[in-house]
């Protein structure tokens, strides 16, 4: 290396502002804390009812605390079936969206072809209009192909569910990615497929990445289709919550099942912090 | 070692020629720069070359075969990009062994090249790096050994050091220069910067809208342009305008004789063809003077309002205001784009160039 490039190389280091306002922003902490508020304590009250046993009006903690129902609904072998089946629908159906829309978003973000745009704009309508009327005329379709009360029944009704998301993230992943890098790897001698495989898919990975987390987690959590075409065969967590909570007035067991819920969520995040820096989920929406 | 021939190609983007009808021929080893200003067509050229754009008339020729319409990754061509196009998500020598992995090469003989190419531009040791880990100037180099490295016929440069200050610009620049030197590749350069291609190329293109203005050696682009518009593009002109009259140009200062039609035309003078010498009866005034070490730049004013520039020794001294004349070493004629004469008024003196 050459002098030159060195103290180039000094020039360029980024210069990080040292300066910072001391100043506290009390309108923000104002909101953080509002906004905190609102989200947090329904948490915190529905963790406080999994683990009490008594708790009666006026008193802000309950009176016993215990596991009973803990050990009630964790000793019901259909909270375990539900468990392992939600966890399996969620993952194929995020893996059959990822196969197939992960092509689709790079065609949307590099290729022309006629009809482009409105295609595009077709994957907003399963989310623009009321899903529920939507649901049940699929359900009836369903009905009719021997879909209903089916894991696949299931799969397909939820992969509508991730089909925008998955679309729309990683197109603006792909179309960030430098055209370039792309050209420069078709002059490396890589062919179409090497160079999305090679150079575009991991170029938008991280975006991606927070695409195939949000899916998983929203398919998890889906209940209005899982409840539709599943009943009564196939019962996912969120399904059976309802059902406990809608059959007894005990506050506890939905408090129990909910908690468990949280599980999948809490790893998504912890997952996605380490993957996702805020900067590449921002640049997905094109932010 | 190879030859590159373009055939009469042309390009339109939406109906308006970006290409109109190029045909140039590239020697072995030889570097050849296309210039232009920004608009003109010449990164389009180059990207024709490396096969990113097809042109919709006329042939390119690597070695005598066509290659129009082959696809980029089947042509021997290997191309470096203004930004410079790393894959951020590889290291620096997975970068540069990419192409070579393509072509299932055996893994020693890979670390092998790949370990020379990176040598060839300085970076031996950097292999591990990451690319944002290096400087821009070490960047750009990563990006010319990753196309080296796999050997192309014809390396294509598509304004690889714009992004670059000033002074490790001229650096990379002369490094290029004994690469390119040293392999002996031919090599086709894009630039709009002018000092880049004089001191770069062996033989200089300029473009103008999608047409090729001249091609020459930088020497004679720079004292024989052909037409007005290269000589108001490489480097500075002074450009006066006037009328010839029986072989005399009627201008006041600068009565040059020439074999020329009578009609307008106007005389160019490069500033380092002008003497500047204090007068009692002056011609001109002196507007202002910018010292740049080597040299003085003088900005005068004529008698008819038109402002010259004149390149003098350091040791010059005017003031804004001061009377002068002028004399012209050397003047080009043109009428419109066509250059009519070039006279030397009185014997050329050897000039001292900066």
């Amino acid at each position: 290396m050459t002098t030159a490039d060195l103290t180039l190389a000094a020039r360029q280091e980024p210069t990080v502002p040292t300066r910072k306002t001391k100043r506290i922003d009390w309108l923000g902490l104002a909101i953080t804390l509002a906004l905190g508020i609102v989200v947090v304590v329904p948490l915190v009250v529905v963790a406080i009812w999994a683990f009490a046993e008594v708790w009666r009006y006026p008193s802000i903690l309950p009176q016993e605390f215990g596991l009973r129902f803990w050990e009630a609904t964790l000793s019901r072998p259909d909270v375990w079936q539900a468990m392992s089946l939600s966890i399996r629908l969620s993952l194929t159906v995020t893996l059959l969206s990822a196969v197939i829309c992960l092509p689709a978003a790079y065609a949307f973000a590099r290729l022309d072809f006629p009809g482009r745009n409105l295609l595009f704009l077709s994957f907003l309508a399963s989310h623009a209009f009321p899903k529920f009327g939507l649901l049940v005329a699929i359900a009836s379709i369903f009905l009719n192909l021997g879909l209903v009360s089916t894991f696949w029944g299931v799969v397909l009704i939820q992969l509508v569910g991730t089909l925008m998301m998955m679309i729309w993230i990683p197109v603006a992943a792909f179309q960030n990615v430098d055209r370039a890098m792309e050209e420069a790897a078709r002059d490396a001698g890589a062919g179409p497929l090497r160079v999305f495989w090679s150079v575009s898919l991991p170029q938008a990975a991280p975006t991606i990445g927070a695409a195939v987390l949000l899916s998983f987690v929203g398919t998890f959590y889906e209940t209005e289709g899982a409840w539709l075409i599943g009943a009564p065969e196939i019962r996912t967590m969120p399904v059976l919550m309802i059902t406990f909570i809608n059959n007894q007035i005990v506050v506890q067991y939905g408090a129990v099942l909910s908690v468990l819920l949280w599980v999948p969520s809490f790893f998504a995040l912890m997952f996605s912090r380490r993957l996702v820096g805020s900067s590449s989920f921002a640049k997905g929406f094109g932010v | 070692m190879a030859q590159l021939s373009l055939k009469n190609i042309g390009k339109s983007f939406d109906g308006t020629d970006v290409i109109r009808d190029v045909s140039l021929d590239v020697a072995d080893g030889e570097l050849v720069c296309l210039l232009g200003p920004s608009g003109s067509g010449k990164s389009t050229i180059l990207r024709m070359v490396g096969g990113f754009e097809t042109p919709d008339r006329g042939s390119i020729l690597i070695d005598g075969q066509d290659v129009t319409l082959i696809l980029p990754e089947k042509r021997p061509t290997g191309m470096v990009f203004q930004s410079h196009a790393l894959w951020s998500h590889m290291s620096v020598a997975d970068n540069v062994a990419f192409g070579l992995k393509l072509r299932r090469m055996p893994r020693r003989e890979i670390q092998a090249k790949v370990a020379d190419a990176l040598g060839l531009v300085g970076l031996k040791d950097y292999g591990t790096r990451r690319v944002w880990q290096l400087s821009g100037g070490q960047q750009q180099r990563v990006a010319i050994a990753r196309a080296l490295v796999l050997e192309p016929k014809i390396l294509l440069l598509d304004e690889p050091f714009a992004s670059l200050d000033q002074h490790l610009r001229e650096h990379l620049r002369e490094e290029l220069r004994d690469i390119q030197r040293r392999l002996g590749i031919t090599t086709l350069f894009v630039t709009h910067g002018q000092d880049e291609a004089l001191a770069l190329a062996d033989r200089i293109v300029v473009l103008q809208q999608g047409d090729l203005e001249q091609v020459a050696s930088p020497d004679r682009m720079y004292r024989a342009p052909e037409t007005r518009f290269v000589a108001g593009f490489i480097g500075s002109m002074n450009f006066l305008a006037c009328d010839m009259r029986h072989g005399r140009a009627d201008h006041p200062l600068f009565p040059v004789e020439a074999p020329v039609a009578d009609g307008p035309v106007e005389l160019a003078i490069r500033p380092e063809a002008l003497t500047v010498a204090p007068a009692r009866a002056p011609q001109a005034k002196v507007h202002r003077t910018t010292d740049y070490g080597s040299h003085l730049l003088v900005d005068i004013d004529l008698a008819d309002g038109t402002r010259v520039k004149a390149m003098c020794p350091p040791s010059a001294r005017f003031a804004a205001g001061d009377g002068v004349t002028l004399t012209a070493d050397r003047v080009t004629l043109f009428r419109g784009q066509k250059k009519l004469a070039e006279v030397s008024p009185r014997p050329a003196r050897e000039l001292s160039h900066a």
